[in-house]
């Protein structure tokens, strides 16, 4: 039983295949002169950024030099030094390095843990989900901040693992919630069904058929909590309960203004840190605004 | 009605509770107890009399009696003796916390005179080049972190300009209760408030504009219009009533967002109240004053949440749990 059907026209094929999340999210990228600037200078920003860490001596940039204390901006330290004599632009880029690095961290592991929790809560539902929401929304009434300041300060050995596992541990209930939420409306439609029916095991279901089908929602959430946990980490290092001292960060440079005379007179010990938070942040937000609209069909502008 | 609320009010009590355990364990975890607290005046003493002096202050009870009498003193209003001041918490918190909820209401107030003009223009006027900055300042407002905004506020109005005092609350000089005073007071707050409020409009903005947009279309205002009701009053009566009432609703959530808040908010611009109490208490280790924070401000957050729950439900009845 051969039946041998007339070959449409390639492109039309092409055109008929619906396209994927990425391509989608690379169009409204594209559509969208904000993000695809913002894209550009973030991706600028990350290039300099890590390539200059790598040539960078930080032996050299911790070092004290009582002979150059406060300088302003000049030839020889193009940002100016601190109170230790220690040069602002090498610092900013390793704090740049570290905020980032360690906010993609944190927001990679409670990505995970509040996916899979989410994905528990909302696949299997009954008491399974009860269970899991009644920890969540206890988890969402407590005072963030505070307990994490709290963590940080009693924590035995605290070093930058122990503040990106702390974060984490506080930071995953919304994005749960929000996967919980999704799962559960994905959980009713016929190809879940239809799978359960051929005897599809759970986990088959759920990794390769309904988290397929959140990818888009899973990219757009990460990339926003991206934005918001360099925030958090640059404010809680602002702080003092942030990074421990050997790992810089944005924060710590931006702390230096707790003293009135380098808020008042230095701008250059604390400006540029700080600046370089908001371009980030707006960056990253503004890239996270376009993928939303790409997850959104009602929202795309083509 | 008064079911869900009462069900609501069962639900916050283990929530209560697990929240106290979690603090409880948090405060034996940390270094030192409520003697060194006493004892900071006598440092000098024998292993011998420490272990007997512990014995009768009931620190090497089971754990659980511990929790139970340290429950049994917070529900009697003590909270324990702060190290550092030798003073009671209680006594410790009361100069304060009035500054926190000063604070707190200007920030609340202020955001609102902002956002509920701000959000109408963007949702009555769409596209206009109104809006367009209006959509502009959120963008910036939600990416802002507070704590950089605040130091460039400081910065900015503090010391370049110097329209505004850089710290503190009032100024020392001035009379306790005069008219000055007062003056003083408002003259300190005006900063921080501004600083706090203009970061937390975002949503506020968010909201309504999108609510306007989507209610503007209705069947219901058409049919306003339709009986020639004139442009205002389609906003003011028709529109804007539907969208104002979850717009209070969220009040309970703000708490949450103004607790955060007040620890950046109280230690840029050295104004003396909770956030910055708790603070200088983590960095002088008086985790006796830091326990009690915690848990007073995990018990605002509750009832916050809890209000905002409240307000919801009886806005929207959808919401209710049957």
């Amino acid at each position: 039983m051969k039946v041998e059907l007339a070959k449409p026209n390639p492109p039309k094929v092409k055109s008929a295949k619906s396209s994927g999340p990425f391509s989608i999210m690379w169009r409204e990228i594209v559509k969208d002169k904000l993000a695809l600037g913002s894209l550009i200078l973030l991706g600028l920003i990350l290039i300099i950024v890590y390539g200059a860490s790598l040539l960078l001596d930080q032996e050299k940039i911790v070092t004290v030099d009582l002979l150059s204390i406060y300088d302003p901006p000049s030839a020889a330290h193009l940002l100016g030094t601190d109170y230790g004599g220690r040069d602002i632009l090498g610092q900013l880029i390793i704090g740049a390095k570290n905020s980032f690095t360690i906010g993609f961290f944190i927001t990679i592991i409670a990505g995970c843990i509040g996916l899979s929790v989410g994905l528990c809560a909302g696949y299997f539902g009954g008491k399974v989900d009860n269970i899991i929401m009644r920890i969540i929304d206890f988890v969402l009434i407590l005072p963030t901040l505070m307990l994490i300041i709290v963590f940080v300060s009693i924590a035995p050995t605290y070093n930058v693992y122990s503040f990106i596992m702390i974060m984490s541990a506080f930071l995953w209930t919304g994005k749960a919630r929000l996967i919980r939420s999704k799962t559960l409306a994905e959980r009713e439609l016929d190809y879940v069904n239809a799978s359960k029916t051929m005897g599809t095991p759970d986990w088959k279901i759920i990794f390769r058929e309904v988290l397929p089908n959140l990818s888009s929602i899973i990219i757009v959430n990460l990339t926003l909590n991206l934005a918001g946990n360099i925030g958090i980490e640059s404010g809680l290092t602002f702080l003092g309960f942030g990074l421990p001292e050997s790992t810089p960060s944005l924060g710590t440079l931006v702390s230096y203004a707790s003293n009135p005379d380098v808020l008042q007179n230095k701008w250059w010990i604390w400006l540029p840190a700080s600046v370089l938070i908001l371009v980030l942040m707006l960056c990253i937000n503004f890239i996270g605004q376009a993928l939303t609209r790409a997850a959104d069909a009602r929202q795309r502008l083509g | 009605m008064l079911k869900f609320i009462l069900r609501r009010f069962l639900i916050m009590i283990p929530q209560l509770i697990i929240l106290s355990i979690l603090i409880f364990a948090l405060a034996k975890a940390m270094p030192g107890d409520a003697l060194t607290g006493q004892l900071a005046s006598s440092p000098k003493m024998d292993a011998q009399t420490l272990m007997e002096l512990k014995q009768k202050l009931g620190l090497l009870d089971p754990p659980y009696v511990q929790y139970l009498r340290w429950m049994k003193g917070l529900l009697h209003g003590d909270l324990g003796m702060s190290v550092i001041h030798q003073t009671p918490v209680t006594q410790l918190l009361a100069g304060r916390i009035g500054n926190t909820l000063l604070l707190s209401f200007a920030i609340l107030i202020l955001s609102y005179l902002i956002a509920i003009p701000l959000g109408i223009i963007g949702g009555r006027w769409t596209n206009s080049w109104a809006d367009k900055m209006i959509v502009g300042y959120n963008y910036l407002t939600y990416a802002t972190p507070l704590f950089i905004f605040a130091l460039l506020m400081l910065f900015i109005f503090g010391f370049v300009l110097g329209w505004f005092p850089s710290g503190g609350s009032v100024d020392i000089r001035v009379e306790d209760g005069s008219f000055a005073y007062y003056m003083s007071k408002l003259n300190h707050l005006i900063l921080p408030a501004f600083s706090g409020a203009i970061v937390s409009t975002t949503i506020t903005i968010q909201y309504l504009r999108n609510e306007i947009i989507d209610t503007k279309i209705k069947d219901f205002v058409k049919t306003a219009r339709a009986k020639g009701v004139n442009e205002s009053n389609v906003y003011t009566r028709h529109i804007l009533r539907n969208s104002f009432l979850p717009i209070a609703a969220f009040l309970g959530y703000e708490i949450v967002y103004l607790i955060g808040g007040s620890v950046f908010l109280e230690s840029i611009y050295g104004y003396p109240g909770i956030g910055q109490l708790f603070v200088a208490s983590i960095s002088q280790r008086d985790f006796s004053v830091v326990t009690a924070l915690v848990m007073i401000s995990g018990l605002a957050t509750l009832i916050g949440t809890l209000l905002s729950d409240i307000i919801l439900s009886a806005v929207d009845p959808r919401i209710r749990i049957e």
